[in-house]
């Protein structure tokens, strides 16, 4: 047997198991960790594919920022465990019907359509030689670079629109109230004091 | 070398794994989020198969536009569920749904 078709199946086993984890494990804490888990077994199974770039990229981004934005947003709040599994027997029907019917439809598919096609997972993308970093940058930045600065604005939408959101109005801020100041009167504001003592 | 096929099967599962667990977590949202994220994983998994079935590197380029959209998608989604929370004090689905003409 050869070592790649074991890493393969291993990584896969790995794969499949830390994604039904997600779904099922009642804290989301645990199904946060089994989500890092899921990431860094497709890590591997990328390099298994030649996509090195990527899958170095999918465990510093993912396993290294967005889980653990992940894992913030579950501690900070309180979550009710107990509450939060109520329907899960409720739906378990609808959802394993819902899981056969695609798993078997695609897997039929794919197994038919490409179980011919042996073999043809091509190990090296070769245009500018063998560095999968380098060829990627390549078409990145030249015939992709419009999309690639769009994605940049994107990021810093996600900036603002995420600080815009989660920011609390703070008391000691002085803001202004444009419908008080619209619906202001000449009472509210001009009272006419008759000064005795300094009579002209 | 292995089959493209084992491939295919096995993102394929990945993508029904994820969609029941969008149907079985209806109280937390951020295990439905969670979900979502697996689910784009297996499509990254697609554009890298057939971007090394036809021997072009865009497959590739097109993960690494995914990756970027979904990373600001959590980021403004956990920061609806963090308002949401903050105003609502739970984050089960059917508690969002206020919003009736």
């Amino acid at each position: 047997m050869n070592i790649e078709i074991a890493v393969f199946f291993i990584f896969a086993f790995f794969l499949i198991i830390s994604s039904i984890g997600v779904i099922t494990i009642n804290n989301p804490v645990k199904s946060a960790i089994n989500l890092v888990f899921a990431f860094f077994s497709s890590a591997v199974l990328w390099l298994l594919l030649n996509a090195e770039f990527l899958s170095i990229i999918l465990i510093l981004v993912y396993v290294g920022a967005v889980m653990v934005l992940f894992l913030f947003v579950v501690m900070m709040l309180d979550i009710n465990i107990s509450q939060a599994k109520e329907g899960f027997v409720k739906y378990f029907p609808i959802g394993l019907i819902v899981f056969i019917s695609i798993a078997g439809l695609l897997s039929f598919f794919f197994y038919n359509q490409f179980e011919n096609s042996n073999n043809n997972i091509i190990t090296e993308i070769n245009i500018l030689g063998e560095d999968n970093t380098k060829n990627l940058g390549y078409v990145l930045y030249t015939e992709y670079i419009l999309a690639f600065e769009i994605a940049a604005m994107l990021l810093l939408l996600g900036i603002i629109s995420a600080i815009t959101l989660t920011q609390q109005k703070n008391s000691e801020n002085k803001y202004q109230n444009p419908s008080h100041q619209v619906n202001a009167n000449k009472k509210e504001r001009l009272s006419v004091i008759k000064d005795e003592e300094n009579k002209l | 070398m292995i089959p493209m096929s084992y491939y295919l099967i096995l993102s394929s599962l990945l993508f029904s794994i994820s969609l029941a667990g969008i149907f079985l977590n209806r109280k937390n949202i951020i295990i439905m989020l969670m979900s979502l994220e697996l689910m784009f994983l297996s499509i990254n998994f697609n554009f890298i198969i057939f971007g090394n079935y036809l021997n072009d590197i865009v497959g590739q380029v097109f993960v690494f536009f995914i990756l970027t959209v979904v990373a600001a998608e959590s980021a403004i989604g956990l920061a609806i569920i963090v308002v949401l929370f903050r105003n609502k004090n739970s984050i089960d689905v059917e508690d969002i749904g206020r919003l009736k003409g």
